[in-house]
């Protein structure tokens, strides 16, 4: 079993200090710059990450978990800094960190490279130095982003990451300038939470629409806990839009649900699942690929319910097979 | 059997004419002085057709890339936007599964109306396709002559 979605604590900043520059230890030490925000989450909350060690993830994803490889993220929140210097010097920090305490401790664990996605050309350099780093197998993007991902603005870190052969990892969270919903600043965490998947469901719709995929056609996404339930509903509808207006952007040849199921791959957390499982069968069809899922604890956020546990009493072993390792290793390139 | 439509001159380059045919509406068009016929249906939830605007071929290779021929055979459906190649009666976006039916157009000169010749289709390589997945049909035009005098326009309808 393949794990595709597990998390490293974020560094202490003192965990960084050996790994910065001097001038930087010094700004931390004499100012009120702490560096990153920590946490998505409120602190202590259920699904807040618990501060556990490399043994506490071996055991629980190994272990007990039972999976051969994890693929492990830090959501250390460096597009929240706003000093493009601090912002680039704390990534490569966190990645050397990583590398250091985590990846060369463990081989079964993979990585995913930090880096400024605010800054997309500090972004790119950040990946190139550590794409041929053994254990990283991706770059971690936050699912909230000052603009949307289909921006040309972005366009040449997508070709960067194409390059580097990583997977791009567009995950929960995210701390940009802008509002977590569509239409605003919201009041309460409920709030932020619920309106995440619209958030993916956007940056997939830009991806498409601005023909992201077109220019890299190499590129691979996967999302983490986006869930996956919105999905068929909403390739259908962007595959209904384009019929009438895809002659502004021909460079869209297919029907963008194409393009998904091509392209980008889905974690199984957390499961959106209808009270009726025989519901969630359904949807997993509506899907249209048995390629897309791929097996996520989430360690060590907690969720409502076991997503793998439900999913494979539901589904037919074979699918349940290609969701618990082979969609993983093919699209990760795993090879085994 | 076959019916006269319409006098050619009637419909100018790049026009159209909309008739009613052995009970249907059919419409009639023009494109740089060839003629086709498609049913004013679309196949997908029986708009009508060819009441939509005529567009051009439009082709990218890259984002912000635009290749354009001002062929202007392109009809899209006015309900959901369904794209029609007028001259195959093709639809762009899935081949596969959707086709207008298409009716043969001849210009024949008065004299030969009488005469009712019998037409024979050649499968013509189609330069405006618009993607290479799309089935090129075969069409008809220009396989009589054309008088410029009393000239008819006659559709063709199968049964
Ligand atoms: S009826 Fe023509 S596109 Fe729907």
């Amino acid at each position: 079993m393949i794990d595709a979605d597990v998390h490293i604590p974020n560094p202490r900043l003192r965990d960084l200090y050996p790994l910065l520059p001097e001038h930087w230890v010094e700004h931390f030490n004499n100012t009120v710059d702490k560096g990153a925000s920590q946490e998505y989450y409120p602190p202590r909350s259920p699904v807040a990450g618990r501060r556990g060690g490399l043994e506490e993830l071996r055991e629980a994803v190994f272990d007990q978990g039972g999976a051969e490889l994890a693929i492990s993220s830090c959501l250390y929140a460096v597009d929240s800094v706003h000093n493009p210097d601090v912002a680039a010097a704390l990534a490569a920090a966190t990645n050397d960190w990583q590398s250091r305490e985590w990846l060369e401790q463990e081989p079964r664990l993979r990585g995913s490279v930090v880096a400024p996605i605010q800054l997309p050309a500090a972004a790119a350099e950040e990946i190139e130095r550590c794409a041929d780093r053994p254990g990283f197998v991706q770059v971690l993007i936050p699912a909230r982003t000052e603009h949307p991902l289909g921006s040309r603005l972005y366009h040449p870190l997508w070709k960067t990451i194409e390059r580097s052969g990583l997977v791009a990892a567009i995950h929960f969270g995210g701390a940009p300038v802008m509002p977590p919903t569509p239409t605003g600043w919201p009041s309460f965490f409920l709030e932020e939470y619920t309106a995440m998947a619209q958030v993916f469901a956007t940056q997939l719709t830009s991806m498409i629409v601005e023909g992201v995929f077109d220019a890299c056609p190499d590129l691979r996404v996967v999302f983490l806990e986006s869930g996956f339930t919105w999905i068929p509903s909403h390739l259908w509808r962007m595959d209904k839009e384009w019929r009438n207006l895809r002659r502004l952007v021909p460079w869209v040849r297919r029907p963008p649900s194409d393009y998904f199921r091509e392209h980008v791959r889905v974690g199984i957390q957390p499961l959106d699942a209808p009270p009726d499982p025989a519901h969630l069968g359904e949807v997993v069809d509506q899907l249209g690929s048995d390629d897309l899922l791929l097996y996520a604890s989430d360690y060590p956020h907690v969720h409502a319910c076991d997503a793998g546990d439900l999913l494979f009493r539901l589904l037919p072993e074979s699918l349940g097979r290609k969701i618990r390792s082979e969609n993983a290793r093919s699209f990760y390139r795993m090879g085994g | 059997m076959k019916y006269v439509v319409a006098e050619a001159s009637e419909i100018e380059s790049g026009g159209r004419k909309i008739v009613s045919v052995a009970g249907r509406s059919i419409g009639v068009f023009n494109l740089d002085g060839e003629f086709f016929a498609l049913r004013n249906r679309c196949p997908h939830q029986g708009g009508k057709l060819c009441e939509g605007k005529l567009w051009g071929v439009i082709r990218s290779e890259r984002p912000g890339d635009f290749e354009y021929r001002p062929s202007r055979e392109i009809l899209c459906c006015p309900w959901h936007g369904w794209e029609f190649h007028v001259r195959t009666g093709q639809s762009w976006c899935a081949p596969e599964r959707l086709r207008v039916r298409r009716y043969e157009v001849e210009t024949v000169a008065g004299e030969e109306i009488a005469e009712a010749a019998e037409v024979t289709a050649a499968p013509i390589e189609d330069p405006d396709a618009p993607s290479p997945g799309m089935v090129k049909g075969p069409y008809t035009a220009e396989t009589y002559p054309v008088s410029r005098e009393g000239e008819y326009l006659v559709v063709e309808i199968p049964g």
